[in-house]
């Protein structure tokens, strides 16, 4: 673990480096990268009819993707260049024009989350804020975030009922949600055998989908139901498209590929605060920076009783439920 | 020997291989034409599912591996299971099973490709592949126990082509192979085979998320029960042989691979009797999976009747093993030998993968049956490895018995 951490410190620098660069050098280069795909059209143009994979310039910006490396090895200009195409293609794909950031972990912010128990109502604004927001595959109605409704002694999601589809709030009844607990020490990490999970400087569990392989192993290894996987091609309306994406973040999925709560990277990094605690209308959603005194979950780790999740297990989570 | 004449000799060796194998009577011809029939269809159904994502399957959130997982843990256990032939022949210079060490060592190539296929048609993104090689890739080693499996298997793979290739080699040319070059890598083989199979069970005993698994029995249990289903196999194929061939097999042999069955799936079923005693004589939430798999748990119970008959024709093809009433006619012990086989393909198939998965760590429970496809590309892969192992085995039989002619009247 203590190599990845070095490794992390060293992409924190090169990222806060990049966040101040002007944008005018990736309109550059979004000329350049758009002439090498029409460029390297040639070699691909002989392989397939045109039409059947799209036209000739989204073929050959695939086939350029394709051969990209894990976004943690590439460089500021590799980084710039397949956020370039990526662009591109949801252009080319679904005719909407997303803005895919890369900005990197803030310095000295390490978030998490706390979840009030007690005030919950069960209202699942946050599970459909979470959807729009991490453009949700509608199709197989992926959720990252689960509510259920506990009965009286419970204290664990996985006793309470997840499948309630009566009115709320149930007198005599609570709610807990589950979602991806961004385990400081996490198992899915340890089992992904090719990085392509992997944890940012900012404490954020994270999956490079490009990279992803699709073998599962780290769903199994998840002690908390936190992974969600691809088994159709997602779809999502164009005109319910997210627009501002992150590479890591809320970016369309493929077929195949394993995807995860984010805290949602793209917000968050730019200092707002994820799409379900900004949804939830009883406020038991907290986030924040854990290295700053003065944010509001150091407060409710600080004044009020907080529990993990299968604490006996170590993946140590950054995520606790807490009661007023 | 000058360079000229070795290279003309091992191009002499490749075409006879090759005409061996595929040239037979009409019987065989059939044969290889039905598997490549089935091996079409597998084609076919991983087309679709190439097509249309792992979604034509019955996997899903919950149930992430199934079928095609349950299959590559059971063959990787067969391919082990070739060290119970490999061990006496070349340490113990047991002459019945050297006789007969390089079926185990084909089977064992063919368990291989079998496994590391179902875990090819199990990715999600097979294109991106490249991205768990080492070097161009990332090669999340030593992390990751799949990373380490893949090596292993790998490397037992290539064993497991080399030696024999060599051995058969120099008894093509009617020569004694040259114990020094080879012997060394026997031993390797001999602890790879224990490798493959414990760090098989270590794939699924090192993830705390799920208790079933989580289970320090787990590896020898593997063991165990290879021992047991890897012979059993074995010695139907080596009744096939024995019947349809000219290569015969003797008495002794069979014997001897009854004993190695029968205490391998003694101690298969203690270590089973162990697990289940501690999750029913004072069940825990972490019992809740092997009620699933026994009793059905919220009305889900399509694992039941699997893992009754797994269990029951297991301690059935035991007793009729270790009794032995047929006294060791084969009318008795093949059908025991396929009554174990199933068994244990059953109970370390789907009945390890899919309890372990369920229920969820949210506590939901589901059914899980392979789809159409699933069951289609397994027949695929059968039909491959079936495919193999018949056109390795029929070259390497034709020059052993050769070899053993002319030794004979020399
Ligand atoms: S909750 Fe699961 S997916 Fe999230 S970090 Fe922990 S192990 Fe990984
Ligand atoms: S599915 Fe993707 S993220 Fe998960 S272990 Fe496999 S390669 Fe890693």
């Amino acid at each position: 673990m203590g190599f990845l951490k070095n490794k992390s410190c060293r992409q924190q620098i090169t990222d806060e480096h990049r966040s101040c660069q002007d944008a005018g050098r990736r309109a550059f280069l979004k000329k350049a990268v758009k002439a090498a795909a029409i460029g390297s059209t040639a070699v691909v143009a002989g392989c397939q009819a045109p039409g059947l994979l799209g036209s000739k310039e989204e073929m050959a910006l695939q086939f350029q993707e394709y051969f990209k490396a894990h976004y943690r090895l590439m460089t500021e200009k590799e980084r710039d260049a397949t956020i370039i195409r990526l662009e591109r293609l949801a252009k080319l794909q679904k005719g909407v024009d997303v803005q895919i950031s890369s900005k990197g972990a803030l310095p000295g912010v390490l978030y998490g989350y706390g979840f009030n128990v007690t005030r919950c109502e069960g209202y699942m604004e946050c599970v459909s804020a979470c959807v729009r927001e991490n453009n949700l595959d509608r199709k197989s109605n992926t959720q990252y975030i689960r509510i259920f409704e506990m009965e009286p002694g419970q204290m664990a999601p996985n006793a309470g009922n997840g499948k309630f589809f009566n009115e709320v709030p149930v007198d005599g009844r609570f709610y807990m949600g589950a979602q991806c607990n961004h385990c400081d020490n996490a198992p899915c990490i340890k089992a992904c055998p090719t990085k392509a999970t992997y944890r940012e400087p900012d404490g954020i569990v994270v999956v490079d989908y490009d990279w992803c392989i699709g073998c599962r192993y780290c769903m199994a290894a998840c002690p908390y139901y936190g992974r969600r996987f691809n088994w159709n091609e997602p779809v999502v309306p164009a005109n319910e498209i997210t627009r501002k994406q992150h590479y890591l973040g809320n970016r369309q999925r493929r077929r195949g590929q394993m995807e995860k709560c984010t805290f949602c990277v793209q917000r968050t990094r730019e200092g707002r605060l994820p799409a379900c605690a900004e949804a939830c209308p009883t406020g038991a959603r907290i986030f924040g920076n854990l290295l700053d005194p003065n944010s509001e979950i150091r407060f409710v780790l600080e004044n009020k009783k907080v529990f993990r999740w299968k604490e006996e297990l170590g993946t140590d989570p950054k995520f606790w439920y807490f009661i007023d | 020997m000058t360079q000229k004449s070795s290279v003309r000799q091992l191009f002499g060796f490749m075409t006879d291989v090759a005409r061996w194998s595929l040239s037979g009577g009409i019987g065989y011809q059939l044969f290889l034409c039905l598997l490549v029939v089935f091996m079409m269809l597998g084609v076919f159904a991983y087309l679709v599912q190439w097509k249309l994502g792992l979604t034509v399957t019955h996997m899903s959130d919950i149930v992430s591996w199934g079928f095609y997982i349950a299959n590559f843990t059971f063959l990787v256990g067969v391919a082990a299971a070739a060290v119970m032939l490999i061990l006496p022949s070349y340490i113990f210079k047991d002459e019945h099973f050297h006789h007969v060490v390089i079926i185990g060592e084909v089977v064992a190539v063919g368990a291989l490709i079998m496994s590391m296929t179902f875990v090819f048609v199990d990715l999600g993104r097979p294109l991106q592949g490249w991205h768990i090689l080492p070097i161009i890739g990332l090669f999340n080693w030593p992390s990751s126990l799949l990373t380490w499996d893949i090596l292993v298997l790998n490397v037992y793979l290539v064993l497991n082509l080399s030696i024999p290739a060599y051995i058969l080699y120099c008894h093509y040319n009617q020569r004694e192979p040259d114990p020094r070059k080879y012997r060394p890598f026997v031993f390797i083989s001999i602890f790879w085979a224990f490798g493959i199979h414990l760090i098989t069970a270590f794939l699924y005993e090192g993830l705390p998320a799920r208790p079933f698994w989580n289970n320090p029995l787990m590896g020898p249990r593997f063991l165990a029960s290879a021992f047991a289903a890897g012979p059993a196999l074995i010695t139907v194929l080596l009744a096939i042989i024995h019947n349809a061939t000219t290569f015969k097999i003797p008495k002794q042999t069979f014997n001897k691979l009854r004993l190695i069955i029968v205490i391998s799936a003694i101690i298969n079923l203690i270590m089973l009797f162990s697990e289940v005693f501690k999750e029913f004589y004072f069940p825990t939430h972490h019992s809740l999976s092997a009620e699933y798999l026994y009793f059905g748990l919220d009305g889900h119970n399509s694992l039941v009747p699997w893992i009754w008959t797994a269990v029951s024709i297991n301690i059935v093809g035991t007793l009729l093993l270790a009794f032995n009433p047929g006294k060791n006619r084969p009318m008795v012990l093949l059908p025991a030998c396929v009554l174990l086989f199933i068994g244990i393909w059953i109970e370390k198939g789907i009945g390890l993968i899919v309890p372990g998965l369920v229920p969820s760590p949210l506590g939901e429970v589901v059914s899980y049956a392979p789809s159409w496809v699933e069951i289609s590309i397994a027949l695929g892969v059968l039909a491959l490895g079936m495919f193999v192992v018949t056109i390795l085995l029929k070259p390497a039989l034709i020059i052993e018995q050769r070899f053993e002619t002319n030794n004979e009247t020399v």
